[in-house]
Parts: C-alpha cells; sequence; structure tokens
C-alpha cells in the first residue's frame, strides 16, 4: 500500500516528512543537545537568563577562555574516579555476555531438541522467570549475601545478572536452533557423533549469527542494569549506571551536575557505536520473539 | 534427544535459574512472615537514699547475639502486609466508616504510601502501553512510506531512546526539562508563567513520567509493526482499493487485522515491562510525587536501614500483581504450543 511512495498524495507526503522530521527530533535531539552541553559550564548549560547560552557558552569563554571546556569530563573521570567504574562496567558485561551464552546456548540447544512435553514446561518457567521484575528478587539475595560474605563483589553480581539473563536468553537461542535443520545434528549422530560431538562440530559453526544478536541484548542488559548493580556492588566496585546515581545523590554543588552530565555522555557513546554497527541484529533480535509467535 | 543428556545440556542454565531467580523468590515470601528481633531490653533497679527507680537499657550484646542467631526475626505471619505501609487493613476499614462518599474514600485512600504507588503503577502501565502501541505504529506507517535510503538512518536514531539504561534516558529528559533547561525555559515562555516548573506538582509529573515513558518504548513497537508490514499481502491491499477503499479504511481493514498478533505480542509484553517502571523516578527525582511498587522496594532496600521484611512483603505483592498481568501471557503461549503440536 505504502510501499511505492510514488502515488502517494503530495499533502500526505508532506505530513509524513513532518511526521519523521518530528519524531527524529524527539529520538536525537536530547541526546545531540546533551552532548554539546556536556563541554560548557553549569552555568551555561543550565542558564537561568538566556537559553541561547547553552550554545554560544558566555560564561564558559569567559570563565576558561573557549567554548568548550573538557571540565566535566576531567571531574567525573580523574576527579570522582569514573574510570574505575568503567573498568567495571567492562569486566561485568564481558564476563555476563560469556557465561549467559555458554550455558544458554547449551541449554537452548537442548530445549530445541528435545521432543517431549517438558521442554514446554521449561520454556513457560522461563516466560513466568522473566516477567519477575529483578529488583523483586533483591530482597531475596541480601541476607544470604552478607551472611556469607558475598556481597559487594564483581563476581557475585556477574552471577546474578547471568541468571536473570537466562530465561530471555533460553528464548531467543531455543528460537534461533529450531531454525536450523535437524537433520544436520541426526546425520552426524548416525555417523557415531555423540550429541555432544555433533552439538561441537556441526552445530556450533553454523549457530553464529543467532548468538551474536543474543549476546548483543545480554550486553544491553547488563550494561544499564540498575536494579542489581545499585543494591548489590559497594561503593568501589560499582558499575557506570550507579555510580551516575550515586554523583546525583551528592549534593548539586557547582560542577557536580557537569560531572553528571559528563558521565552520561561517556556512557551512552559506546552504545551509540554498537546500534551503528549492530543495527540489524538489533532490529531482527527483537522481532525474533515476535515474528514467531 | 534423551532425558539423561538432556539433563546434561540443560543443567548449568537451570541451576543458575534455581539459585537465583527460583530460591530468591521462595526466600522473599518466607521473609515477609518474619520481622526483625526487637531489642533485648534489660530492667534493672537501682536503688539510692532517695528511693529506688527501675532503669531500662538496651542489653547490646544480647540483641546482637539474638539477632546474629536467627537472621530471619521472628515468626508474624501476615502482620506485615496488614501494616500502614503496605496493605494497610486497619486503616482501609476506618476510611471506610468515616468517609461520606466514594471520593473521599478514594482521596483518603490515596494517602497510604502502598495504594499511592499502586496508584501511579497502574496508571502508568495502561496509559503509557496503548500510548507506546499508537505512536509506534504511526512512526512504523511512515518510515515504511520511506526512500530505502532514509529508512537505515531513520531506524538508527530510532532505536536511542530504547537502546540507552532509562536511568540515563531519564536522566538526559530530565536536565531539558530542568527549569533552566531549554526545555523547561520553552515552557514557562509558552505558558507566560517564570515560574513553571514540571517538577512541582503532582499531576505535571506524572504526564512528564507517561511522556518519558512512551519515548522510551515507542522505538520498540516501532522495530515490530515495521518488520511485520514488510510481510502485508500486496493483494488483499490491491483489491481493497479496487472495491474502493480509502487509504484509512485499507490501514483500519487489513493493515491493523493483518499486524494484531504482533499488537498483543508487544502489547503484554509491556504490560510486563510496564508494570516495572522504576529508574524513570530515580531518574527524575520525581519521588516526592510519584511512586512506583518497584521504587517502593528499593526504597525499603536502601539507605541506612535495609528494612528486608517490608521490602520482602512489597515484592510479593508486586509479583502478585505481575502474575495478573502474565497471565494472557501463558494463556497465548499455552494455545500456540498446542496449536503447533497439531500441526
Amino acid at each position: 500500500m505504502i510501499n511505492h511512495s510514488l502515488k502517494l498524495p503530495i499533502s500526505l507526503k508532506v505530513s509524513i516528512s513532518i511526521f519523521i522530521v518530528f519524531w527524529l527530533i524527539i529520538a536525537a535531539f536530547p541526546f545531540i543537545w546533551t552532548l554539546w552541553g556536556s563541554f560548557k559550564i553549569e552555568a551555561d548549560f543550565f542558564s537561568k537568563a538566556d537559553w541561547m547560552n547553552a550554545l554560544f557558552a558566555p560564561r564558559t569563554i569567559a570563565e576558561k577562555g573557549g567554548a568548550f571546556t573538557g571540565d566535566g569530563y576531567y571531574g567525573a573521570w580523574v576527579q570522582e574516579n569514573f574510570w574505575q567504574a568503567v573498568i567495571n562496567t567492562t569486566l561485568v558485561c564481558f564476563f555476563v555476555v560469556g557465561t549467559s551464552l555458554t550455558i544458554g546456548t547449551l541449554g537452548g540447544y537442548a530445549l530445541s531438541r528435545s521432543s517431549y512435553k517438558y521442554t514446554f514446561w521449561l520454556l513457560i518457567t522461563a516466560l513466568i522467570f522473566r516477567a519477575m521484575p529483578p529488583i523483586t528478587l533483591v530482597a531475596g539475595y541480601l541476607l544470604p549475601f552478607y551472611e556469607w560474605n558475598l556481597w559487594g563483589h564483581l563476581a557475585t553480581t556477574v552471577i546474578v545478572l547471568v541468571a536473570i539473563n537466562q530465561p530471555f536468553t533460553l528464548w531467543m537461542l531455543h528460537s534461533f536452533f529450531q531454525k536450523i535443520p535437524k537433520e544436520l545434528d541426526e546425520s552426524a549422530k548416525v555417523d557415531g557423533c555423540t550429541q555432544f560431538q555433533a552439538f561441537r562440530h556441526v552445530i556450533i559453526p553454523v549457530m553464529w549469527p543467532g548468538v551474536i544478536t543474543t549476546g548483543l541484548f545480554s550486553f544491553l542488559l547488563a550494561y544499564n542494569d540498575f536494579a542489581i548493580t545499585s543494591m548489590l556492588l559497594s561503593q568501589n566496585n560499582q558499575t557506570m549506571v550507579p555510580k551516575i546515581a550515586s554523583f546525583m545523590g551528592t549534593t548539586q554543588t557547582e560542577g557536580n551536575v557537569m560531572f553528571a552530565v559528563a558521565a552520561v555522555v561517556s556512557t551512552t557513546a559506546p552504545l551509540f557505536i554498537m546500534v551503528m554497527f549492530f543495527q540489524r541484529q538489533i532490529v531482527s533480535g527483537l522481532t525474533a520473539g515476535a515474528v514467531k509467535g | 534427544m534423551k532425558h539423561k543428556t538432556f539433563f546434561w545440556f540443560f543443567l548449568p542454565t537451570a541451576s543458575a535459574m534455581i539459585l537465583f531467580i527460583a530460591l530468591p523468590i521462595f526466600s522473599i515470601v518466607i521473609q515477609s512472615l518474619f520481622t526483625p528481633h526487637d531489642a533485648v531490653i534489660i530492667v534493672t533497679e537501682n536503688c539510692d537514699p532517695f528511693g529506688c527507680k527501675q532503669e531500662t537499657t538496651i542489653d547490646q550484646e544480647a540483641t546482637r547475639d539474638l539477632r546474629k542467631s536467627e537472621p530471619l526475626g521472628k515468626f508474624v505471619g501476615l502482620e506485615i502486609y496488614k501494616d500502614r505501609g503496605h496493605l494497610a487493613v486497619n486503616e482501609i476499614k476506618e476510611i471506610w466508616v468515616e468517609s461520606n462518599n466514594f471520593a473521599e474514600f478514594r482521596n483518603n485512600i490515596g494517602n497510604l504510601p502502598f495504594y499511592r504507588a499502586m496508584a501511579f503503577t497502574l496508571t502508568f502501565t495502561f496509559t503509557v502501553t496503548p500510548l507506546m502501541l499508537v505512536f509506534g505504529f504511526i512512526i512504523a506507517l511512515a518510515v515504511n512510506s520511506l526512500h530505502q535510503t532514509l529508512k537505515g538512518l531513520t531506524i538508527f536514531f530510532s532505536l536511542l531512546p530504547m537502546i540507552v539504561s532509562p536511568l540515563i534516558g531519564s536522566l538526559v529528559l530530565f536536565w531539558m526539562i530542568d527549569s533552566r533547561g531549554i526545555i523547561g525555559e520553552a515552557l514557562q515562555y509558552l505558558f507566560e508563567d517564570p515560574d513553571l516548573s514540571l517538577k512541582a506538582s503532582t499531576g505535571l509529573t506524572w504526564v512528564m513520567l507517561i511522556v518519558y515513558g512512551v519515548w522510551h518504548a515507542a522505538p520498540f513497537s516501532f522495530v515490530v509493526f515495521y518488520a511485520g508490514l514488510q510481510t502485508l499481502p500486496m493483494d488483499t491491499i490491491e483489491s481493497a482499493k479496487i472495491d474502493g477503499a480509502s487509504r484509512l479504511q485499507q490501514v483500519w481493514y487489513v493493515v491493523i487485522p493483518h499486524l494484531m498478533p504482533l499488537i498483543t505480542f508487544v502489547a503484554l509484553m509491556q504490560l510486563m515491562d510496564n508494570f516495572r517502571v522504576f529508574e524513570p523516578i530515580v531518574g527524575f527525582s520525581a519521588e516526592a510525587h510519584a511512586q512506583s511498587l518497584s521504587w517502593f522496594i528499593f526504597n525499603d532496600l536502601g539507605g541506612e536501614t535495609r528494612l528486608l521484611s517490608s521490602a520482602a512483603t512489597s515484592s510479593v505483592l508486586t509479583i502478585i500483581g505481575v502474575s495478573i498481568l502474565l497471565f494472557p501471557v501463558l494463556i497465548r503461549t499455552w494455545r500456540d504450543f498446542n496449536e503447533k503440536s497439531a500441526k
């Protein structure tokens, strides 16, 4: 219907264009604005006198001698040790993605190759677990973690995030594995492979597109998590998102807000790059669950 | 696949989920029935020439020992569920007796913290979900009519609000709607009210959070619907056109029915996800005007005194709420599965 845009009447074409531009501004402008503002001082980015100050930065020029200043970044990364949070996030994401893909592919593969009824019930259980808001589980973690001195460590958080991630990972990988023809591993088994050897030599070489897509979503979950990381990590082990929240908690003295702005930009930048490279996979992952059902 | 092979393949993921999802759920149910021990109090009698006085002091050591030996605390049954911070059974009875009409009853219930959080959570869930569906659908229709080269770029920018962490997304908007930020000042100019602040009123705070929710969630429905539009049956559209259907009628009678399974999927997912709304409240510092059930738990867990029992109770109540929303999803999955195995 709308695919052959040539047939659209001009009035409809114009209103569609206006709407798209409107949506793009809503979607992208906040990020561009914050990126721009992160190089100003607070008096300019939050200017009571005139919003144009954020654009032309008269106070920044007066105080710092140029229209751009890296003070916010210096304050966040060096003064407030944001680099530490960046390292923590890197570690957490790396291990969460690695572990949850390893155990998730094994489980998802098994679910897709077994024809017994219990696979259905396992998937239903996973769906129920997927619906649980992570924050509701935290009260259950704290008591044993305190008792056994597990609280505050990165490793504990990694394992918790992996577990919370599993239901989603299982569903995604299960549907990807179902698309790989069963005949592949069946014939390997006929040739004398065990199930694991069939998986190792026949399935692993062809599973990467699905695994990469699932890995992206595991990464996003670990990278963006706030509920778990803010509750289970000690001050020194904080990842980027809870660290930013703690910037906000400290009194909003001059400059401190700009630390948070700089930290927010630093956290968002890697995501931008990721979307740029993996846009196709993200879109296919989002629709995978929907289209199949 | 044999049962035994299946077991070994599935063991790692199953143990992760049992240890860190199933057991914690079980644990919060238990925790919600216990409350921390009261401090152990010693009564001593001090006698001096003017007479005897009874003094009560807290036996710090005994209290610590007791709390350490039984970290769960003492069993209180459903007491915490009924207290003022949760279901507030007694308060509701009182309000019911004292209120003259329903509106007053409703207002008074709104003062109870748990019900206030519940009201916001439900309002948020049931306004954001339909709005994001409609908005995402319109974006999908519009983008689908664009030229091929523009589509990729539009999808790239459209993904951004969804991909960033909710806390960061809400902070970015929060700084813009600050009374010294660009949107805040624009609104002050538009309404000619230099003191206008979105943070100051409850109604405006709710609107702000709902707008944020739609901004964050619309890309998801957009992407799913856009994918659905690619599989649109062209011959049905053509015959609708020949029958004289206008564009609006084509959308209403052909496109929407075709996308219906996707619409239900997105709606059900969103109901569950919006029900856990939490980070935006932290990001917008909106807790004075809007609290959600998840924020309620977060608040109990944070701070100096970690109110584990109270948080566990709120968690159980939240899980009950999620389960109700989950029910249609389960029914749908069940039906799909039966259809597939019937084939």
